[in-house]
């Protein structure tokens, strides 16, 4: 029991570090990416082609004096950033991120922990992300930060009914919540994946996940044409900073979820082991996200709202209806 | 013009072109025909297609548009004009300015100002010259004027110094006798036409 206590806390403490590492390293790989679909450099200055640029950034941060502007609610204000960003990281608790692999004659499970509950424990906690940008923009005296916490509740509460739907039929035909007997029922190879049964899903589940990140078309949050910063107008420092590793370690837990529920997982892939396959897996969906980033534009929030509730919506009801009755049959 | 036209003048009875905008849908089905339609021509994959397409021209077909600044620079036009120059006769190296005064006169900034004496030879030399390029407007004229191509403008475009005399002197303008070979003719304003030497018509002596 002592053993998996500390296997446990080590298993968190290292997740922590990689993924906010990641996180941090992401906004390096953003404004590469949408430098050379630019035809720019991107960052090039600091150490070699620009990769020092996170050090110096997380410097600046750092260092920037923690600032709470007057009439704001100096509690709400202060926790807001810390309920984004740990959640963030809880929600990857019940992920597994790797297969299991052996060190120093130790088996190794890569994931905090097994719940058999996993996919609902991990939307549950995406969920509950939600009240950083809302709390924060409501905590400040500021219209800017009213109207991004008020887009806020409009575009993530809905866009977590469409996520729940469509996550719904493949948790029927796996018939468990837990991530690890996902990737165990899509074992047999690429034609075993669930993107090939329910490809409307997939879809869905990836519009949804583009929202529930606050990724670009539907970047209605701090939209910067139109409300500033919104919710993070007077955030500065490292209270900004952590909005933002919390965004991109979501952007990395919906990828690891798009990849272990619709893409076969960790499985291995033909020559591939199933380590290397699944980070490339993550990898091809985190540059989507800067992909799309760089090719869309935003979408006003009448029309985000129009597609989630008249389109997205019926058509994820659809599918698990279809699902159902073939599934019957 | 009339009056009645004058006024009415903005008002659309010109021969606009109105963009071929298929008229909005009124009914409910119209609209899901219209989703439907957008969603199978799958226009945003273009959009997808026509980003990565310049990503990898950017990168594999060296189609980068940034240029490193202070380390590269595109290269100028020939005729730009920049800071001065004053250039030197190729045989015996003296400067070629001859103290008339042409470049002080037209300078429309009034920067150039200059003295001159006569030398022991009597003939005429610069004692002072210098153009304050804090009102220089870089317009040419000097270098057009300047019947004996002394005054010229050079290329030299980063004018950022602690002093504004560091570029303003004789001296500093004038080529640097160790480097007289290197001295290139100016092709600008003022400069000799490329094919002048056809066009030089004998001049008809016997009148």
């Amino acid at each position: 029991m002592d053993g998996y206590i500390i296997a446990t806390v080590i298993k968190a403490v290292l997740i922590l570090a990689v993924i906010s590492a990641l996180a941090g390293f992401g906004t390096y790989i953003e404004r590469k990416i949408l430098a050379f679909v630019q035809r720019r450099l991107g960052p090039m200055h600091v150490g070699p082609y620009g990769l020092l640029q996170i050090a110096a950034d997380g410097i600046k941060l750092f260092t920037k004096e923690d600032f709470i502007p007057s009439g704001a609610n100096k509690i709400i204000f202060m926790v807001a950033p810390i309920i984004t960003a740990a959640t963030a990281f809880i929600a990857l608790a019940a992920v597994p991120l790797l297969p299991e692999f052996s060190l120093f004659g130790i088996d190794i499970k890569p994931i905090v922990s097994d719940l058999n509950i996993g996919l609902l424990f991990v939307i549950a906690m995406m969920g509950v992300g939600l009240y950083g940008p809302l709390l924060a923009g409501m905590a400040q005296e500021n219209k800017w930060g009213i109207i991004g916490s008020a887009r806020t509740a409009v575009q993530f509460l809905s866009y977590e009914v469409v996520t729940g739907l469509s996550l719904l039929a493949p948790i029927m035909m796996v018939g468990s919540l837990s991530l690890i007997d996902f990737n165990e029922y899509q074992a047999g190879g690429i034609g075993n994946w669930i993107v090939w049964t329910q490809p409307l899903a997939f879809v869905l589940f990836l519009i949804s996940g583009f929202a529930e990140t606050n990724r670009t078309p539907f970047d209605l949050l701090e939209n910067e044409a139109e409300v500033i910063s919104g919710y993070a107008t007077e955030y500065s420092g490292m209270r900004w900073g952590m909005f933002f590793i919390g965004e991109y370690a979501n952007m990395i837990t919906i990828g690891f979820l798009a990849a272990l529920i619709f893409l076969g997982g960790f499985n291995p892939l033909g020559f591939i082991p199933g380590g290397i396959a699944i980070i490339l897996k993550v990898s091809f969906f985190f540059f989507l996200m800067l992909w799309v980033r760089a090719a869309w534009p935003h979408i006003r929030p009448d029309q985000l709202m129009w597609l989630c509730w008249k389109v997205l919506m019926p058509l994820a009801v659809l599918n698990i209806l279809v699902t159902g009755i073939v599934m019957m049959v | 013009m009339s009056l009645e036209n004058l006024k009415n003048r903005n008002i659309g009875v010109q021969n606009y072109r109105l963009l071929d905008l298929e008229p909005t849908p009124k009914t409910g089905w119209g609209k899901f025909k219209r989703v439907v339609r957008r969603s199978i021509k799958l226009e945003l994959f273009v959009g997808l297609k026509v980003t990565i397409r310049e990503m990898f021209k950017a990168l594999f077909m060296g189609e980068m548009h940034t240029v490193k600044y202070p380390f590269e620079k595109l290269p100028i036009s020939p005729r730009y004009r920049a800071i001065h120059e004053m250039k030197r006769l190729l045989e015996s190296g003296h400067y070629r300015c001859i103290g008339c005064g042409l470049c002080e006169k037209i300078c429309i900034a009034n920067c150039i100002r200059m003295d001159t004496r006569y030398d022991e030879n009597q003939r005429k030399e610069v004692s002072e010259y210098t153009i304050n390029f804090g009102r220089c407007i870089f317009c040419g004229y000097c270098a057009e004027v300047c019947p004996e191509l002394a005054i010229v403008h050079g290329g030299r475009y980063e004018t950022a110094s602690e002093q504004r005399a560091s570029f303003s002197l004789f001296e500093d303008m004038l080529t640097p006798i160790d480097k007289l070979k290197e001295q290139k003719e100016y092709p600008g304003f003022g400069a000799v036409s490329p094919n002048a030497d056809e066009n030089i018509k004998p001049t008809p002596l016997a009148y």
